[in-house]
């Protein structure tokens, strides 16, 4: 015989039983009193031969609200399982933290607002109101550390892309972005492999998420072979109509891409490079990745574009395009550029959407449930 | 002219002169490029689903449908049937057609039917509906472990998951956006 507290909320109360769910589990009791649903109550049990039995009780609060209802606190956290969920994801972020904090990385907290968050035409910036942005990714930021000495980094922290919300997308996400100096995009690649299936064990005990195995080694496909294979035609031809290679990758490749095993799609066009190295065996490429599981994106990242030349040049056609089209339009990243004229090493980086691989892990139907308060519900 | 920005859960559009309703939509962004919405469209006339990729932005024919308030009289195998309680002319209205918002159809009721080009070609259901539950387990017997919801099937076959203490005969309010319950409607 032991006494037990047992503290939690009212989900039912009935003649034979009184169920109260401490807010990750529930329990039962027999033979207790009627009271009022959804009411916060401490309860005083006893432990006999495995079960509860009730002996008193206290109200602690009442309720206006029905428990579970649609948009009700209760109903999201308990109801849908964002409460489980979240535990899922603290515990993920540690195991990450000690991926990297095992392979000598030193973690970073980059900083929020910049006067240039990246220039990149399909990402639209938060603005301050100062006239400087919220981070997109601290990709320009973690940059200067590399020119600055650092040889291993990471950051684990949240960055900001407006209007962009669905099933995969929230304004306000956790990046988690990492580099390698003096290293390629193949070393940030396994390192991505390593550390998903690491995840994918710690929490499930198998490495699969969902029906796809995510033991490393991962599959490798060139992007010019992904519009072959999916979508009937030469990346070259999808290309002179820059809107019809997007539709053609959102269309008929992602959605094919990492059904058994994941995905990495590399060497994309270096009209996509963005912020990646041209392939030095065939500049019509660059060294830019990104992988999929089941259909979805996690991941993107570069062989880094180290020419000091090429990125400004880069940088001045994005913001060109940016006027044209009347996009927000922060100043060039001078202190960055600066940077790479100092000179940086030969780096891999990778920016992972953790978000996504916490949905995809878990099975929850979108980033929202794996996230405390998503953009619509503050 | 609409757009992408408009497209929600019952939004109708004109596609290659056919009404179309969109039954589900997800914002997508492939890499670094342009977004798009991925959507999934039902012939409002074939009862077919259509699936389609929208650019964002994308300029969108709008439906030019009107609803008219009529009572719901019937099932008639994998009909339904529909009355005009002005002038009792009567219109009938497939089962592929509805999809699911056959599921929101209570014999006797009031419903705003879809007229495109003249012709019937679904409901509009309100955005709450009251539907009695007719089969769900015992709520507070066997497995109590961390699962606070249970299935249930309501009159109009709707199966949904509901909480442990809702009990067969209740009525509940549920949202026709989302096919999900929201609380019990008392009394």
């Amino acid at each position: 015989m032991s006494a037990q507290i047992i503290e939690g909320r009212i989900l039912g109360s009935s003649e034979e039983a009184l169920l109260v769910h401490d807010g990750e589990r529930i329990f039962q009791f027999e033979s207790a009193p009627a009271l009022g649903l959804g009411d916060l109550i401490r309860i005083e049990a006893e432990e006999r031969s495995g079960t509860l039995h009730y002996l008193h009780h206290e109200i602690l609060a009442e309720t206006r609200v029905e428990p579970l209802s649609e948009g009700s606190e209760s109903g999201r956290f308990i109801g849908r399982g964002v409460l489980q969920n979240l535990r899922a994801r603290a515990a993920l972020l540690r195991a990450t933290r000690a991926f990297f904090d095992a392979q000598d990385f030193i973690e970073i907290e980059a900083p929020l607002i910049v006067p240039c968050p990246g220039l990149d035409v399909h990402l639209d910036p938060v603005g301050v109101d100062d006239g400087r942005f919220l981070i997109t990714s601290p990709e320009h930021q973690l940059k200067r550390l590399l020119v600055g000495g650092a040889r291993r980094i990471y950051s684990l922290g949240k960055v900001f892309r407006k209007e962009e919300l669905g099933r995969l997308h929230e304004p306000e996400f956790t990046m988690l972005e990492w580099y390698r100096a003096y290293d390629d995009a193949e070393g940030v690649m396994r390192d991505t492999e390593a550390l998903v299936e690491l995840l994918a064990r710690d929490l499930k005990g198998d490495a699969k998420i969902g029906g796809v195995d995510v033991s490393a080694p991962w599959e490798r496909l060139r992007v010019d072979e992904a519009f072959e294979r999916y979508a009937g035609m030469s990346v070259f031809d999808a290309l002179r109509d820059e809107a019809r290679y997007h539709q053609l990758m959102a269309e008929a490749i992602e959605p094919q891409l990492g059904k058994e095993r994941p995905v990495f799609l590399t060497h994309y066009p270096i009209e996509m490079a963005s912020l990646a190295a041209p392939d030095s065996s065939d500049p019509r490429f660059a060294m830019r990745f990104e992988a999929y599981i089941d259909g979805v994106e996690i991941c993107n990242g570069f062989g880094e574009l180290t020419d000091p030349d090429e990125q400004r040049a880069r940088h001045e056609r994005d913001r060109a395009i940016r006027a044209r089209e009347g996009l927000a339009q922060p100043p060039l990243d001078e202190p960055f550029l600066r940077a790479l004229e100092e000179g940086m090493p030969p780096s891999g980086g990778n920016a992972l959407g953790f978000d996504r691989v916490v949905m995809l892990l878990l099975g929850a139907e979108s980033i929202g449930d794996v996230i405390a308060l998503p953009y619509s519900l503050r | 002219m609409a757009d992408t920005t408009d497209i929600r859960k019952g939004f109708k559009i004109v596609l290659d002169g056919q009404p179309y309703v969109f039954v589900d939509h997800q914002f997508v962004k492939p890499g670094k490029g342009q977004a798009f919405v991925r959507s999934k469209l039902r012939n409002m006339i074939t009862g077919n689903i259509l699936e389609r990729t929208f650019k964002s932005g994308e300029k969108l024919d709008k439906a030019d449908t009107e609803d008219r308030n009529m009572q719901y009289l019937y099932a008639e195998g994998n009909s339904r049937v529909f009355m005009d309680t002005q002038n009792y002319e009567q219109v009938t209205i497939t089962d592929e057609q509805l999809g699911e918002t056959v599921y929101y159809l209570l014999d006797n009721t009031e419903v705003d039917v879809v007229f495109f080009e003249g012709r019937p070609i679904g409901v509009t259901p309100p955005t709450f509906v009251t539907l009695e539950v007719t089969e769900t387990e015992p709520g507070f017997k066997g497995d109590t472990t961390s699962n606070v919801t249970k299935p249930a099937t309501l009159e109009t076959g709707l199966a949904i998951q509901v909480p442990l203490f809702v009990e067969v005969g209740e009525k509940l309010k549920i949202d026709t956006r989302t096919g999900e319950y929201v609380e019990r409607v008392k009394g």
